[in-house]
């Protein structure tokens, strides 16, 4: 692979586009800034004055209200003016591209594009853009491109894991559920091999499975129950019925008997495994309710370090 | 430079720092805020001599401060730590050296953020002249000048001391 395109010449992250290709001591080092901006929001006024006067611009091409609504939040507790544009009812339909979208908004003085789109590298190719361009002080961060990669939340569910299980070198950690369809499952098996995770799992049927995932360096499992023996970390995945095309799955009902998570099945993990899930969840689906409302859930502690994460990373961004 | 006997002694002007402060504030209702991380070792030491009542509360000004957009974000912030409400309260943010001042406009902007505090004093060991902003120490044993390359900086050892070092930007 050629040099990240994520870094400037410094080592520095200019943007964040993907998980893959990180240093660790990038990642960690993003997770250790999260932390303090946790506390930010239990005070009197739930902002700090880094981002002041900085325009981000929220662009989804593709919906998403809670990644949208969760960057938004993170960028207006750094105190920066926040600009949402779903593009699904906008200028795309109209016909312009991507590039001529981005050209506009970067005459408008944006410093920040946060970007969700169906396909997959569009954020790259707004990162590529902007450099050849000259305009190198504007950061892009992906916040979901198809298939390949949802870097922020990978990025949250490794904060959740370090917060409730500390060291990654210890842990045995399942994946769970529709990775073929999963820029979740791509951006979390590269930061776990990234941060040391001796073992990573994926667990699913063989027609929600990418070909060739092994060489991710993950173990596969068709079995869920087989997967789930003396795992610390159930990462679920949603299932993603918006992106199925043709039969895949026999029925929803059916899938839930093999790989929905259930108590009795969670019962093979650690008896201290956490269950995570990046939401929404279909209940019932992919995840029983009495797992999902359970005391081993961290499911709504993912979405208040999601905050974090995302400040720190915009907060590195628009430093560097 | 300055040699190692020509440096303030730390451990001394604590003890001074806290024979200035005796007396001049109600151990029953004044707080103290350490600087992170100099600030808050000094903080610590003020806090058990004065015997104080209010737990001892830290901030970290990585997020306030105004050097962001040219130095980008300071790398090992840690979080703040205020337990105690600061709504109407009397407020001693501690630091090590007072030099441009700059770090206490950030720090006490960072304050604010968690209400009005009744009244804010400043007490730091030493300070090294070289004001930026129109800041005064209210508690501070000791005064010295440096040119403005050399950065006074406060050390603790393994076994808990304190001592300062001169280190040359």
């Amino acid at each position: 692979m050629h040099k990240s395109p994520q870094l400037n010449k410094h080592g520095e992250l200019q943007h964040l586009l993907t998980i893959e290709g990180l240093p660790r001591d990038v990642l960690t080092r993003i997770l250790d800034t999260a932390a303090p901006f946790t506390e930010v929001a239990e005070r009197e006024v739930k902002k700090v004055p880094l981002l002041r006067g900085k325009s981000v611009f929220n662009l989804f091409f593709e919906n998403s209200t809670r990644t949208r609504t969760t960057f938004e939040i993170a960028a207006k507790r750094l105190s920066a003016d926040v600009i949402n544009l779903n593009i699904n009812t906008s200028s795309a339909n109209k016909g312009e591209t991507l590039l001529d979208t981005a050209d506009n908004l970067s005459a408008m003085h944006a410093d920040m594009f946060v970007v969700r789109h169906a396909a997959s590298g569009a954020p790259f190719l707004i990162a590529q853009h902007m450099a050849a361009t000259g305009r190198d002080h504007i950061h892009v961060v992906n916040a979901g491109d198809g298939r390949h990669a949802h870097p922020t939340q990978g990025l949250l569910d490794m904060y959740t894991i370090r917060h409730y299980k500390a060291d990654f070198t210890r842990l045995t950690v399942a994946i769970v559920g529709d990775v073929l369809h999963s820029r979740v499952a791509r951006s979390q098996i590269h930061a776990l091999n990234t941060l040391g995770v001796p073992e990573v799992r994926v667990i699913a049927p063989k027609t929600l499975l990418p070909t060739g995932i092994e060489r991710l360096g993950v173990r596969v499992f068709n079995d869920m129950r087989e997967g789930l023996r003396g795992v610390d970390v159930v990462m679920m995945l949603r299932l993603q019925n918006e992106r199925m095309q043709g039969a895949l799955l026999p029925s929803t009902q059916e899938y839930f008997k093999s790989y929905g998570l259930t108590p009795e099945k969670l019962a093979l993990a650690k008896p201290d495994a956490i269950v995570m899930h990046p939401g929404p969840m279909n209940r019932g689906v992919e995840i029983d309710s009495a797992v999902a409302d359970g005391g081993q859930a961290v499911i709504l502690p993912q979405v208040t370090f999601g905050i974090a994460v995302r400040m720190a990373v915009m907060a590195m961004l628009a430093g560097n | 430079m300055p040699t190692a006997s020509q440096l303030p002694d730390a451990e001394a002007l604590c003890a001074a720092l806290a024979d200035a402060m005796r007396g001049r504030i109600d151990p029953a209702a004044t707080a103290l805020v350490g600087i992170h991380t100099g600030g808050l070792w000094v903080a610590e030491r003020l806090h058990a001599a004065l015997g104080l009542k209010t737990p001892l509360g830290s901030i970290n000004v990585s997020f306030y401060r105004d050097d962001y957009s040219r130095r980008g974000l300071h790398a090992n912030a840690k979080a703040a730590r205020i337990p105690f409400t600061v709504e109407g309260a009397h407020i001693v943010i501690v630091d090590d050296v007072v030099h441009t001042g700059r770090t206490v406009r950030a720090a006490i902007n960072e304050l604010f953020d968690y209400g009005r505090p009744a009244k804010i004093d400043l007490a730091v060991l030493v300070d090294r002249g070289g004001r930026e902003l129109p800041i005064a120490p209210s508690f501070c044993p000791r005064s010295l000048s440096l040119p403005a390359a050399h950065k006074l900086a406060l050390e603790r050892a393994a076994d808990g001391g304190l001592s300062f070092q001169v280190i040359e930007k």
